[in-house]
Protein backbone atom coordinates (compact mmCIF):
# COMPACT_ATOMS: atom_id res chain seq x y z
CA UNK A 1 0.00 0.00 0.00
CA UNK A 2 1.29 3.73 -1.38
CA UNK A 3 1.11 6.27 0.81
CA UNK A 4 -0.40 9.64 -0.51
CA UNK A 5 1.11 12.68 0.55
CA UNK A 6 -0.09 15.88 -0.58
CA UNK A 7 1.80 19.24 -0.48
CA UNK A 8 -0.52 21.85 -1.03
CA UNK A 9 -1.47 25.77 0.62
CA UNK A 10 -4.13 27.63 -1.05
CA UNK A 11 -1.99 30.66 -1.13
CA UNK A 12 0.80 30.61 -3.99
CA UNK A 13 4.73 30.76 -3.33
CA UNK A 14 4.54 29.97 0.27
CA UNK A 15 6.94 26.82 -0.92
CA UNK A 16 5.50 23.87 -1.40
CA UNK A 17 7.52 23.11 -4.13
CA UNK A 18 10.44 23.93 -2.41
CA UNK A 19 8.82 20.89 -0.24
CA UNK A 20 7.70 18.83 -2.44
CA UNK A 21 11.27 18.45 -3.77
CA UNK A 22 13.20 17.95 -0.21
CA UNK A 23 10.46 16.00 1.23
CA UNK A 24 10.23 13.13 -1.70
CA UNK A 25 14.38 13.32 -1.95
CA UNK A 26 14.32 12.52 2.23
CA UNK A 27 12.17 9.87 1.98
CA UNK A 28 13.83 8.16 -0.94
CA UNK A 29 17.08 8.69 0.41
CA UNK A 30 15.79 6.76 3.92
CA UNK A 31 15.29 3.62 1.76
CA UNK A 32 11.66 3.73 0.28
CA UNK A 33 10.60 3.80 -3.62
CA UNK A 34 8.91 7.39 -3.74
CA UNK A 35 7.26 9.23 -6.40
CA UNK A 36 7.14 13.06 -6.58
CA UNK A 37 4.05 14.29 -8.95
CA UNK A 38 4.12 17.83 -10.46
CA UNK A 39 0.29 18.33 -10.46
CA UNK A 40 0.63 22.58 -11.40
CA UNK A 41 -0.29 21.84 -14.94
CA UNK A 42 0.26 24.79 -17.32
CA UNK A 43 3.34 25.65 -14.78
CA UNK A 44 5.56 22.82 -14.29
CA UNK A 45 8.18 24.23 -11.72
CA UNK A 46 9.36 20.79 -9.84
CA UNK A 47 11.40 19.51 -12.55
CA UNK A 48 13.34 22.60 -12.39
CA UNK A 49 13.88 22.35 -8.70
CA UNK A 50 15.22 18.92 -8.80
CA UNK A 51 17.35 19.72 -12.50
CA UNK A 52 15.33 17.22 -14.81
CA UNK A 53 14.17 19.74 -17.31
CA UNK A 54 16.15 18.66 -19.70
CA UNK A 55 15.48 14.84 -19.47
CA UNK A 56 11.27 15.64 -19.79
CA UNK A 57 10.09 13.86 -22.60
CA UNK A 58 6.08 12.31 -21.67
CA UNK A 59 4.65 13.89 -18.67
CA UNK A 60 1.48 13.20 -16.30
CA UNK A 61 -1.10 14.36 -18.84
CA UNK A 62 0.10 11.95 -21.55
CA UNK A 63 0.04 9.03 -18.97
CA UNK A 64 -3.75 10.04 -18.60
CA UNK A 65 -4.71 10.06 -22.19
CA UNK A 66 -2.84 7.43 -23.02
CA UNK A 67 -0.39 8.66 -25.27
CA UNK A 68 2.43 7.11 -22.93
CA UNK A 69 2.75 4.95 -20.35
CA UNK A 70 4.09 5.75 -17.05
CA UNK A 71 7.21 3.73 -17.24
CA UNK A 72 8.18 5.89 -20.55
CA UNK A 73 6.90 9.36 -18.04
CA UNK A 74 8.86 8.75 -14.85
CA UNK A 75 12.26 10.17 -14.42
CA UNK A 76 15.02 8.83 -12.15
CA UNK A 77 16.28 11.10 -10.01
CA UNK A 78 20.07 11.43 -10.31
CA UNK A 79 20.69 11.86 -6.81
CA UNK A 80 18.33 10.10 -4.71
CA UNK A 81 18.38 6.04 -5.58
CA UNK A 82 14.70 5.30 -5.07
CA UNK A 83 13.21 8.70 -6.25
CA UNK A 84 11.55 9.03 -9.40
CA UNK A 85 10.07 12.50 -11.10
CA UNK A 86 6.64 12.76 -12.97
CA UNK A 87 6.84 15.74 -14.45
CA UNK A 88 3.49 18.52 -15.26
CA UNK A 89 2.77 19.22 -18.52
CA UNK A 90 2.99 22.69 -19.92
CA UNK A 91 -0.71 22.08 -21.59
CA UNK A 92 -2.89 25.12 -21.19
CA UNK A 93 -5.91 22.61 -20.46
CA UNK A 94 -6.32 22.77 -17.17
CA UNK A 95 -8.88 20.37 -16.89
CA UNK A 96 -6.61 18.20 -18.11
CA UNK A 97 -6.58 16.28 -15.02
CA UNK A 98 -9.46 13.53 -14.60
CA UNK A 99 -10.47 11.69 -10.97
CA UNK A 100 -10.48 8.42 -12.86
CA UNK A 101 -6.89 9.41 -14.82
CA UNK A 102 -5.49 10.68 -11.73
CA UNK A 103 -6.93 7.46 -9.50
CA UNK A 104 -5.37 5.06 -12.55
CA UNK A 105 -1.72 6.49 -12.13
CA UNK A 106 -1.86 6.55 -8.28
CA UNK A 107 -3.12 2.91 -8.25
CA UNK A 108 -0.38 1.60 -11.62
CA UNK A 109 2.76 3.51 -8.84
CA UNK A 110 1.32 1.49 -6.12
CA UNK A 111 1.00 -1.81 -7.89
CA UNK A 112 4.50 -0.88 -9.16
CA UNK A 113 5.66 -0.98 -5.65
CA UNK A 114 6.14 3.00 -4.54
CA UNK A 115 5.59 3.12 -0.94
CA UNK A 116 5.37 7.22 -0.80
CA UNK A 117 3.70 9.06 -3.53
CA UNK A 118 3.76 12.84 -3.01
CA UNK A 119 1.66 15.24 -5.12
CA UNK A 120 2.82 18.87 -5.14
CA UNK A 121 -0.33 20.70 -5.56
CA UNK A 122 -0.64 23.89 -7.24
CA UNK A 123 -1.67 26.89 -5.90
CA UNK A 124 -5.56 27.81 -5.27
CA UNK A 125 -8.41 26.06 -4.67
CA UNK A 126 -9.46 25.11 -8.28
CA UNK A 127 -9.43 22.09 -10.30
CA UNK A 128 -5.36 21.41 -10.04
CA UNK A 129 -5.39 21.65 -6.26
CA UNK A 130 -8.41 19.47 -5.95
CA UNK A 131 -6.97 16.80 -8.31
CA UNK A 132 -3.82 17.25 -5.89
CA UNK A 133 -5.42 16.20 -2.84
CA UNK A 134 -8.35 14.30 -3.56
CA UNK A 135 -6.57 10.86 -2.96
CA UNK A 136 -4.56 12.04 -0.29
CA UNK A 137 -4.20 9.86 2.74
CA UNK A 138 -2.04 12.92 4.64
CA UNK A 139 -1.74 16.41 3.70
CA UNK A 140 1.31 18.89 4.35
CA UNK A 141 -0.19 21.91 4.78
CA UNK A 142 2.59 24.45 3.72
CA UNK A 143 1.95 28.07 5.36
CA UNK A 144 4.42 31.25 6.22
CA UNK A 145 3.91 33.26 9.34
CA UNK A 146 1.60 35.75 7.75
CA UNK A 147 -2.06 36.58 8.26
CA UNK A 148 -3.36 35.48 4.29
CA UNK A 149 -0.71 32.38 4.18
CA UNK A 150 -2.35 30.75 7.86
CA UNK A 151 -5.93 32.08 6.47
CA UNK A 152 -5.87 30.24 3.33
CA UNK A 153 -4.38 27.17 5.12
CA UNK A 154 -7.64 27.35 7.07
CA UNK A 155 -9.53 26.81 4.30
CA UNK A 156 -7.38 24.16 2.85
CA UNK A 157 -7.88 22.01 5.67
CA UNK A 158 -11.48 22.78 5.34
CA UNK A 159 -11.77 21.42 2.04
CA UNK A 160 -9.96 18.49 3.00
CA UNK A 161 -12.45 17.91 5.78
CA UNK A 162 -15.52 17.73 3.25
CA UNK A 163 -14.16 17.34 0.00
CA UNK A 164 -11.54 14.81 0.01
CA UNK A 165 -12.04 11.23 -0.93
CA UNK A 166 -11.25 9.86 2.72
CA UNK A 167 -13.99 12.39 3.86
CA UNK A 168 -16.64 10.99 1.15
CA UNK A 169 -15.79 7.42 3.28
CA UNK A 170 -16.32 8.87 6.58
CA UNK A 171 -12.40 9.25 7.57
CA UNK A 172 -9.89 12.10 7.91
CA UNK A 173 -6.55 13.03 6.38
CA UNK A 174 -4.21 13.21 8.56
CA UNK A 175 -3.27 16.92 8.19
CA UNK A 176 0.21 18.34 9.23
CA UNK A 177 1.28 22.16 9.52
CA UNK A 178 4.52 23.13 7.79
CA UNK A 179 5.36 26.21 8.91
CA UNK A 180 8.35 27.90 6.52
CA UNK A 181 10.33 31.06 5.82
CA UNK A 182 10.16 31.23 9.33
CA UNK A 183 12.14 33.96 11.02
CA UNK A 184 13.35 33.68 15.09
CA UNK A 185 14.40 36.85 15.19
CA UNK A 186 11.50 38.29 13.94
CA UNK A 187 9.37 36.79 15.68
CA UNK A 188 11.23 37.70 18.98
CA UNK A 189 10.59 41.35 18.20
CA UNK A 190 6.90 40.92 17.38
CA UNK A 191 7.10 41.10 13.55
CA UNK A 192 5.73 38.11 12.92
CA UNK A 193 3.23 35.58 13.58
CA UNK A 194 5.13 32.88 15.85
CA UNK A 195 4.78 28.85 15.39
CA UNK A 196 2.65 28.53 18.97
CA UNK A 197 0.12 31.26 17.95
CA UNK A 198 -0.12 29.25 14.11
CA UNK A 199 -0.45 26.44 15.56
CA UNK A 200 -3.04 27.67 18.00
CA UNK A 201 -5.15 29.12 15.25
CA UNK A 202 -5.34 26.07 12.63
CA UNK A 203 -5.45 23.12 15.57
CA UNK A 204 -3.29 21.25 13.46
CA UNK A 205 -0.43 18.92 14.79
CA UNK A 206 2.77 20.39 13.85
CA UNK A 207 5.46 18.78 11.18
CA UNK A 208 8.05 21.14 11.06
CA UNK A 209 9.27 24.70 11.14
CA UNK A 210 11.17 25.23 8.23
CA UNK A 211 13.24 28.48 8.95
CA UNK A 212 14.34 31.34 6.18
CA UNK A 213 17.29 30.96 4.35
CA UNK A 214 19.35 31.86 1.39
CA UNK A 215 20.31 28.11 0.99
CA UNK A 216 17.13 27.43 -0.32
CA UNK A 217 17.47 30.16 -2.97
CA UNK A 218 21.30 28.56 -4.01
CA UNK A 219 19.56 24.87 -4.13
CA UNK A 220 17.30 25.89 -6.05
CA UNK A 221 19.62 28.25 -8.12
CA UNK A 222 21.75 24.47 -8.73
CA UNK A 223 18.71 22.24 -9.01
CA UNK A 224 19.69 20.35 -5.91
CA UNK A 225 16.61 20.36 -3.49
CA UNK A 226 17.75 21.53 -0.16
CA UNK A 227 17.74 18.90 1.81
CA UNK A 228 20.85 17.44 -0.25
CA UNK A 229 22.45 20.23 2.06
CA UNK A 230 23.45 18.78 5.24
CA UNK A 231 24.69 22.96 6.49
CA UNK A 232 21.78 24.43 5.39
CA UNK A 233 19.30 24.94 8.54
CA UNK A 234 16.49 24.70 5.67
CA UNK A 235 18.03 21.04 4.92
CA UNK A 236 18.28 20.15 8.26
CA UNK A 237 14.64 21.27 9.06
CA UNK A 238 13.55 19.25 5.80
CA UNK A 239 15.52 16.12 7.05
CA UNK A 240 13.76 16.51 10.75
CA UNK A 241 10.31 16.38 9.04
CA UNK A 242 10.95 13.61 6.93
CA UNK A 243 11.82 11.65 9.90
CA UNK A 244 8.58 12.38 11.82
CA UNK A 245 6.86 11.62 8.50
CA UNK A 246 8.31 7.64 8.67
CA UNK A 247 7.13 8.02 12.16
CA UNK A 248 10.18 8.97 14.45
CA UNK A 249 9.70 11.25 17.30
CA UNK A 250 12.40 14.36 16.51
CA UNK A 251 12.50 17.62 18.63
CA UNK A 252 11.20 20.70 17.04
CA UNK A 253 14.41 23.37 15.93
CA UNK A 254 15.27 26.15 14.72
CA UNK A 255 11.90 28.04 16.79
CA UNK A 256 14.24 30.45 18.61
CA UNK A 257 17.05 33.19 18.06
CA UNK A 258 19.26 31.15 20.62
CA UNK A 259 19.84 27.85 18.89
CA UNK A 260 19.58 29.79 15.36
CA UNK A 261 23.19 31.75 16.90
CA UNK A 262 24.45 28.63 18.09
CA UNK A 263 24.59 26.74 14.37
CA UNK A 264 25.53 30.25 12.74
CA UNK A 265 28.85 30.13 15.27
CA UNK A 266 29.36 26.33 14.44
CA UNK A 267 29.10 27.14 11.07
CA UNK A 268 31.39 29.97 10.70
CA UNK A 269 34.38 28.00 12.62
CA UNK A 270 33.59 25.09 10.40
CA UNK A 271 33.89 27.18 7.20
CA UNK B 1 9.54 46.73 17.64
CA UNK B 2 10.95 45.55 21.07
CA UNK B 3 9.63 45.83 24.48
CA UNK B 4 10.52 48.82 25.43
CA UNK B 5 8.99 50.33 23.25
CA UNK B 6 5.81 48.71 23.85
CA UNK B 7 6.29 50.55 27.21
CA UNK B 8 7.29 53.45 25.26
CA UNK B 9 4.29 53.92 22.97
CA UNK B 10 1.68 51.50 24.68
CA UNK B 11 1.16 50.47 21.33
CA UNK B 12 0.73 46.32 20.60
CA UNK B 13 2.97 44.66 18.17
CA UNK B 14 2.38 44.05 14.91
CA UNK B 15 2.53 40.26 15.32
CA UNK B 16 -0.26 40.58 17.89
CA UNK B 17 -2.63 42.61 15.82
CA UNK B 18 -1.62 39.87 13.03
CA UNK B 19 -3.02 37.43 15.13
CA UNK B 20 -6.02 38.91 16.77
CA UNK B 21 -6.97 39.49 13.16
CA UNK B 22 -6.64 35.67 12.05
CA UNK B 23 -8.53 34.87 15.22
CA UNK B 24 -11.71 36.39 13.82
CA UNK B 25 -11.70 36.13 10.28
CA UNK B 26 -10.98 32.44 10.97
CA UNK B 27 -13.42 31.98 13.42
CA UNK B 28 -15.85 33.51 10.92
CA UNK B 29 -15.20 31.47 8.06
CA UNK B 30 -15.44 28.04 10.03
CA UNK B 31 -18.58 29.60 10.77
CA UNK B 32 -19.74 30.10 7.21
CA UNK B 33 -18.24 26.72 5.68
CA UNK B 34 -20.41 24.88 8.55
CA UNK B 35 -23.46 26.60 6.97
CA UNK B 36 -25.86 24.85 4.35
CA UNK B 37 -25.62 25.23 0.52
CA UNK B 38 -29.12 26.92 0.38
CA UNK B 39 -28.17 29.91 2.53
CA UNK B 40 -26.93 32.31 0.30
CA UNK B 41 -30.12 31.28 -2.36
CA UNK B 42 -32.79 32.10 0.51
CA UNK B 43 -30.73 34.86 1.68
CA UNK B 44 -31.37 36.30 -1.79
CA UNK B 45 -35.04 35.38 -2.09
CA UNK B 46 -36.27 36.54 1.31
CA UNK B 47 -34.47 40.00 0.02
CA UNK B 48 -36.41 39.77 -3.00
CA UNK B 49 -39.82 39.19 -1.24
CA UNK B 50 -39.04 41.82 1.32
CA UNK B 51 -37.80 44.62 -1.45
CA UNK B 52 -41.87 44.43 -2.84
CA UNK B 53 -42.60 45.78 -0.02
CA UNK B 54 -39.83 47.73 1.67
CA UNK B 55 -36.73 49.23 -0.19
CA UNK B 56 -34.00 47.63 1.52
CA UNK B 57 -30.20 47.29 0.69
CA UNK B 58 -28.21 43.66 -0.02
CA UNK B 59 -26.22 44.77 2.63
CA UNK B 60 -29.18 45.00 5.57
CA UNK B 61 -30.65 41.49 5.20
CA UNK B 62 -28.63 39.02 7.76
CA UNK B 63 -29.28 35.24 7.77
CA UNK B 64 -27.48 33.21 10.66
CA UNK B 65 -28.19 29.61 11.14
CA UNK B 66 -27.15 28.66 14.66
CA UNK B 67 -27.26 25.02 15.88
CA UNK B 68 -28.08 24.40 19.65
CA UNK B 69 -27.79 20.92 20.58
CA UNK B 70 -30.48 19.00 18.38
CA UNK B 71 -32.59 22.34 17.13
CA UNK B 72 -31.52 24.82 14.70
CA UNK B 73 -32.72 28.34 14.63
CA UNK B 74 -32.95 30.32 11.68
CA UNK B 75 -32.34 33.91 12.97
CA UNK B 76 -32.82 36.65 9.91
CA UNK B 77 -32.14 40.12 10.52
CA UNK B 78 -33.39 42.71 8.44
CA UNK B 79 -32.98 46.86 9.23
CA UNK B 80 -35.65 48.33 7.49
CA UNK B 81 -34.34 52.16 5.98
CA UNK B 82 -35.10 55.65 8.41
CA UNK B 83 -38.57 56.90 6.81
N1 LIG C 1 12.70 28.35 3.75
C1 LIG C 1 12.86 29.24 2.76
N2 LIG C 1 13.76 30.24 2.84
C2 LIG C 1 13.91 31.13 1.85
N3 LIG C 1 13.24 31.11 0.70
C3 LIG C 1 12.32 30.14 0.51
C4 LIG C 1 12.08 29.15 1.53
N4 LIG C 1 11.11 28.31 1.06
C5 LIG C 1 10.78 28.76 -0.16
N5 LIG C 1 11.49 29.85 -0.51
C6 LIG C 1 11.42 30.60 -1.78
O1 LIG C 1 10.08 30.97 -2.00
C7 LIG C 1 9.78 30.96 -3.38
C8 LIG C 1 8.54 30.12 -3.66
O2 LIG C 1 8.83 28.77 -3.36
P1 LIG C 1 8.08 27.57 -4.10
O3 LIG C 1 8.21 27.68 -5.56
O4 LIG C 1 8.53 26.31 -3.45
O5 LIG C 1 6.58 27.90 -3.67
P2 LIG C 1 5.24 27.24 -4.19
O6 LIG C 1 4.31 27.24 -3.03
O7 LIG C 1 5.51 25.95 -4.85
O8 LIG C 1 4.75 28.30 -5.29
P3 LIG C 1 3.53 28.13 -6.33
O9 LIG C 1 2.30 28.40 -5.52
O10 LIG C 1 3.79 29.16 -7.36
O11 LIG C 1 3.58 26.72 -6.84
C9 LIG C 1 11.02 30.45 -4.09
O12 LIG C 1 11.73 31.54 -4.61
C10 LIG C 1 11.80 29.77 -2.99
O13 LIG C 1 13.18 29.82 -3.24
MG1 LIG D 1 4.90 25.20 -6.80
Amino acid sequence: MAKIIVVTSGKGGVGKTTTSAAISSGIAMRGHKTAVIDFDIGLRNLDIIMNCERRVVYDFVNVINGEANLRQALIKDKRAENLYILPASQTRDKDALSVEGVERVLKELADDGFEYIICDSPAGIEHGAFMAMYFADMAIVVANPEVSSVRDSDRILGILQSKSRRAEQGERVEECLLLTRYNPERVEKGEMLGVKDVEEILATKLLGVIPESETVLKASNQGIPVIHDKESPAGQAYSDAVARILGEEVEHRFMSVEQKGLFQRLFRRSA
Amino acid sequence: MSIFDYFRNGKKDTASIAKERLQIIVAHERNQRSQPDYLPKLQQELLDVIRKYVDVDQDQVEVQLDNNGNCSVLELNIVLPDR
